[in-house]
């Protein structure tokens, strides 16, 4: 028999894995230090972040949030025996109702705080459509009239009437459908809610005011400033350009090709000059368009420009989403004999119009961002203000504290769009699949 | 042949234009038409109801009148006594200029972010990472009037640089000057003179060419450049002819000659010797009293504009680079190798021309991005298109109309002509599908 001695009859142990290949050194190893080139790499930004640390946190942790003017902060610094100086945040406390209000009267700041609040509730239904019950939606409904009213007061009626408007659309299309057919019907409908808003809303309103004056403080739209300006604009002008937007990205999609080329010179115009010279047409010429007498406020104006703005854009990304579409959603809908505008109703818009949100979202953040813009024309939003603050003696020279917290309110709040917008990319092509 | 469907003919009632398919379109965009030209009626009466209240008339005989105005900086000759047309050129030419320039750095910073952002080092790949989040979250605009800050107040001033032992010193071999008013760099000039301001022997300066006389398209050439222009192009065609040459010897032979060396001999050389005989000479700034003279001088209103601009389109730039790269699937990379492509041609044949097709037409509408936010230039006083003919001359011959109008044109064409050749771009590398 052969002697097999040297074959070995039990196992051995299992052995932990070497040091440096797990746990944090591994993980340095595998991630920081691979090679010398890595590690090269590794040890030049380390020492580059502590560059920009060493210059930075110093600085930064100072203090000075109770000093009344920019000589008391330095005073403070002095006294702290800071070599390189130190931020003033004084100016952040005695300001920064001030950079999110603008000159909105102190005792009415609740109504713009409610607004906000409303927004998220409001957007609920459609940005998180799995949490929200979809009764939500009527709350969605009302605020587009709630949020305006809150927002510049005046009489409860006038918030009623204007959602009065759509409902006579509706009553006036059953009323006429049977007697002068659909088209005429549709028309009319259209044509009710615009002429009602423009010359009937007014009047009556105020007519009801006087027989039961509820209502809310009037703010005109000059007090409005700050980043509660940047917010209403941008939603205010996203609002409006969904609707002008989808009607745009229909038109240039359409077989029509006067209506076509239309939406094509109206999107591609708008998207060719900078938000600037719109804005520059909002501050100078916008009242040389309207009718002789006519008297927009500025940020109505500037509104205005927004919208139409965004509806260009807007109209890409729903053309976008139309051109994602399978061609078979189509074709399903002209085989179960949908008409044109069933078959958008139904079947088209409903899905384009989901895995459109997130470039609808992108879209707003790029506007949000955009509407800083209105600095240049003399509008006070918080890069606006930033010029009155450093106008005021006592703040005369502050520069990075002013700009860092306008820059960090801006970040947090595109930044925390910009993650919702990915998430729901992912979320989107997981369902999909 | 009708079929049962169709309606017998000659029985046109007007119903018909609504409720049968055939003409309802027509009918559709006879009522859009005149609806949109209504529109635009009511807009024009409007104005011109305005405009006649007001006693304004529209016309562009304010373009020939003398501006009055300063331009700080600017590409050609210009002085306060030239037409507001000359001006708006001068605010055209520096918005060209700074949407170049941001352009170009834009690209480099960007293609090097997004790659290292793909890095294996994770640092490195997070550094990158707070870099796109950083600039992409934060209006254009804060990040404008910030570099301009941080150059105004960290930046040493001119006088720092006086002295037996100044207090700042200038970099690069004593030719570059950073200070809070802005870059002094060398500038190239030709034909060098001697102390007297003779010309040195025969290399001496050929003058300018001249062109458009006196009217506000006028600008010279300088003569020498167009030698040496001229030269570098006559030696870029030789090396595409020896190019040529090897490709027609590599396919009757399959064996390809070196030739490398010859064409930057014949791109090189030829340009040295012309830039040579031209008296080329770098005129670095020197501080004279107060400030700097010499050189080119780059003000803080440009630096700020254009690295704000470049850093902040970077950001998306990285972004776009980064999902090329991703867009590409390991399965090419792999199938080339086992094709027996060598690493560095699976890069440039296989990689690239399938991420470029990805990344250039977004990379695009990023340059478009980036000229219209040039415009943004009038919060740092840089004196772009909107600084002159939408600003000063606006203010000045209180001729919104026209101004606004022609800067929205002149911003479109530009837009159009980036786009259009976006088109022709996609269209030569678009997949050839039978």
């Amino acid at each position: 028999m052969a002697d097999y001695s040297y074959v070995r009859e039990d196992m051995l142990p299992e052995r932990e894995p070497p040091v440096s290949e797990v746990g944090i050194i591994g993980w340095l190893r595998e991630n920081l230090f691979s090679g010398w080139f890595n590690s090269i790499l590794t040890i030049l930004s380390l020492m580059f972040i502590y560059m920009i640390l060493a210059a930075i946190v110093p600085w930064l942790w100072t203090p000075t949030w109770g000093a009344g003017s920019l000589s008391e902060c330095r005073e403070i610094i002095a006294d702290l025996g800071k070599q390189h100086g130190g931020a003033c945040y004084g100016v952040i406390t005695e300001r920064w109702q001030q950079l999110l209000f603008g000159f909105y009267p102190d005792e009415l700041r609740w109504r713009p705080i409610l607004t906000f609040l409303g927004l998220f509730v409001a957007l609920g239904p459609v940005l998180f459509s799995d949490v929200f019950p979809r009764k939500v939606l009527w709350f969605t409904g009302a605020y587009l009239f709630l949020a305006p009213w809150l927002m510049w007061g005046g009489a409860i009626w006038t918030p009623l009437l204007v959602a009065a408007g759509p409902a006579l659309g509706y009553l006036a299309y059953r009323f006429l459908y049977g007697v002068i057919g659909n088209l005429g019907a549709v028309i009319v409908a259209v044509l009710v809610p615009i002429l009602f808003w423009l010359f009937l809303v007014g009047p009556i309103s105020s007519g009801l005011f006087s027989v039961i004056p509820l209502g809310l403080e009037v703010v005109e739209s000059r007090l409005f400033g700050g980043f509660m300006l940047s917010v209403w604009i941008g939603v205010v002008a996203i609002a409006i350009s969904l609707v002008l937007g989808v009607v745009l990205a229909l038109g240039r999609q359409s077989d029509l090709l006067i209506v076509k080329y239309l939406s094509v010179g109206f999107i591609e115009f708008i998207r060719g000059v900078p938000l600037i010279t719109l804005l520059f047409v909002a501050s100078t010429l916008l009242n040389i368009f309207m009718p002789p007498g006519t008297n927009f406020d500025i940020i109505l104006r500037v509104m205005i420009m927004a919208t139409l703005f965004a509806s260009a854009y807007i109209a890409e990304v729903v053309r976008g989403g139309l051109a994602a579409l399978p061609r078979g959603q189509y074709e399903a809908a002209d085989a179960l004999g949908l008409d044109y505008w069933k078959a958008q109703r139904l079947i088209i818009l409903p899905q384009a119009l989901k895995i459109s949100i997130p470039g609808i979202v992108s879209t707003f953040i790029g506007l949000f961002k955009d509407t800083t813009l209105v600095s240049i024309i003399g509008l006070l939003d918080p890069i606006g203000l930033t010029g009155s603050i450093r106008a005021d003696a006592n703040w005369n020279g502050i520069v990075w504290e002013l700009y860092g917290f306008i820059a960090l309110l801006f970040f947090l709040s595109c930044f925390a769009m910009s993650r919702y917008s990915m998430w729901l990319e992912k979320k989107l092509r997981k369902d999909h699949h | 042949m009708t079929t049962a469907t169709e309606p017998e003919g000659g029985s046109f009632r007007p119903s018909m234009l609504i409720y049968d398919s055939r003409y309802r379109s027509a009918t559709i965009q006879i009522v859009a038409l005149i609806g949109f030209l209504l529109l635009i009626g009511w807009l024009v009466s409007n104005t011109v109801q305005n405009l006649a209240d007001l006693g304004k008339s529209v016309g562009f005989g304010f373009l020939g009148e003398p501006a009055g105005y300063d331009i700080n900086q600017r590409l050609l000759d210009y002085d306060s006594r030239d037409s507001h047309a000359r001006a708006g050129l001068m605010g055209l030419l520096n918005t060209l200029l700074v949407a170049v320039m941001g352009c170009i750095m834009a690209t480099i910073v960007g293609v090097i972010v997004g790659v290292l952002r793909l890095s294996n080092n994770w640092l490195i790949a997070r550094i990158m990472t707070v870099y796109v989040e950083m600039f992409r979250n934060v209006p254009v605009l804060l990040w404008i009037v910030f570099s301009m800050a941080i150059l105004i107040e960290t930046l040493p001033a001119p006088s720092a640089y006086r002295g037996e032992d100044p207090a700042a010193s200038m970099l690069l071999g004593g030719n570059v000057a950073l200070t809070n008013r802005g870059f002094y760099v060398p500038e190239p000039l030709f034909g060098r003179m001697d102390e007297e301001g003779n010309p040195l022997s025969w290399r001496q300066g050929l003058g300018d060419v001249h062109l458009f006389g006196d009217a506000w398209l006028r600008f010279d050439v300088s003569l020498e450049l167009i030698v040496v222009l001229s030269t570098l192009i006559a030696g870029i065609l030789v090396s595409g002819l020896i190019r040529k040459r090897a490709d027609r010897i590599q396919n009757r032979t399959g064996l390809r000659p070196r030739t490398w060396y010859w064409r930057a001999a014949v791109i090189l050389l030829p340009t040295i010797i012309a830039l040579w005989l031209m008296g080329f000479y770098l005129g670095k700034p020197e501080l004279r009293g107060f400030n700097f003279a010499g050189g080119t001088h780059m003000r803080n209103s440009f630096i700020a504009l254009w690295l704000a601009l470049s850093l902040y389109t970077a950001a998306f730039v990285a972004e776009i680079v980064r999902g090329g790269i991703l867009a590409i699937s390991g399965g090419q990379t792999e199938a080339a190798a086992a094709l027996g492509i060598r690493p560095r041609r699976i890069m440039s044949l296989v990689i690239l021309p399938q991420a470029l097709r990805v990344i250039i037409p977004p990379l695009i509408s990023q340059y478009l991005n980036l000229t219209k936010n040039s415009s943004l230039a009038i919060a740092v006083g840089y004196m772009d298109l909107t600084g002159t003919l939408m600003g000063i001359t606006l203010n000045q011959t209180g001729r919104e109309l026209e101004a606004v109008m022609m800067t929205m044109l002149i911003y479109l064409l530009i837009s159009l002509a980036i786009s259009g050749a976006m088109n022709i771009y996609n269209n030569s590398v678009k997949l050839k599908e039978r």
